[in-house]
């Protein structure tokens, strides 16, 4: 239970910080993307504010073997710069340029009563699912061919 | 390229940004996870015992933001001017595409950044490369 009151916090903590980045005004992240026409470079201060907090957090992760609590810590395994990373990477940049959502400020504007990212977030859900269904055709598919 | 100054807001961004970093080097040192949206929502489609709970707590957490900084700070703005179907459009590519691709902005741009992943930053490069090119399209070539 104290471990749920953590995570409902730095939930509350990421989502504060989107707000006030301007990350969950879709007109401000395409203002970063519009590189053509009227720049607004704002995005590269909340990645590079990010970043410069995170790599200190991760130094620290990497030369342990549990977190602070004592628990596991998870870090990613994978090196591998394949066709799904680049692929997947593309199809969500061209989601992310068209209205403007990633899925963080997404959920967010779904908590401040947004429809609109109501219906990004369900068809983001829906894109998910259709993924997952994807991959188990894709497993059956190999599993028989063997 | 023109520079928007009025729409500019380094100091707030920035601000944010540490915020945004504040809580990942929370959630891996404490939680010991990587805080990546797509993976936290994307584990709830298909819940293996007794992992759904973390994953709904900060959800829940993300929902209330809003609220609180409503009720301190006053609105939060969001200028959507995509059409619904743009924004359905856009979901089903977020969705398959963070799903295929092992993460979003969080997970790749923010943590992955971080540790100093390969991996990640290709993948940071891919989704940025594929935003700037389609607003490009959209503001430039079609609109």
């Amino acid at each position: 239970m104290q471990h749920r009151v953590t995570e409902f916090f730095v939930g509350l903590l990421f989502g504060l910080g989107l707000i006030v980045a301007g990350m969950t005004d879709p007109s401000k992240v395409l203002g970063f993307l519009d590189l053509a026409g009227h720049w607004d470079p704002s995005l590269a201060f909340v990645m590079g504010g990010a970043i410069l907090v995170g790599l200190g957090a991760f130094a620290v992760a990497k030369k342990r073997t549990t977190n602070f609590l004592g628990g596991a810590l998870h870090l990613p395994t994978s090196t591998d710069i394949d066709k799904r990373l680049i692929a997947g990477g593309l199809l969500f940049g061209a989601g992310w340029g068209i209205a403007g959502f990633c899925p963080g400020p997404a959920i967010v504007s779904l908590g401040a009563g947004q429809p609109k990212a109501a219906v990004f977030v369900v068809a983001m859900l829906a894109g998910m699912a259709l993924f997952e269904i994807l991959e188990r055709m894709q497993a059956r598919r190999t599993a028989g061919a063997q | 390229m023109t520079i928007d100054w009025n729409h500019f807001t380094p100091w707030a961004s920035l601000v944010g940004g540490i915020l945004l970093g504040l809580a990942s080097a929370a959630f891996i040192l404490v939680n010991g996870r990587i805080l990546g949206i797509s993976g936290i929502v994307g584990g709830l489609l298909r819940p293996k015992a007794g992992d759904a709970g973390w994953r709904i707590a900060f959800v829940l957490g993300m929902l209330v933001a809003p609220l609180l900084y409503m009720r301190v700070a006053g609105p939060v703005v969001a200028t959507i001017d995509a059409s619904w179907g743009a924004v359905v459009l856009a979901g089903l590519l977020v969705g398959v595409g963070t799903r295929y691709g092992s993460g979003c902005t969080s997970g790749h741009g923010v943590c992955g950044l971080s540790r100093l992943s390969p991996r990640s930053l290709a993948a940071t490069l891919s989704f940025m490369g594929a935003g700037f090119a389609i607003v490009f399209v959209i503001r430039h070539l079609i609109a």
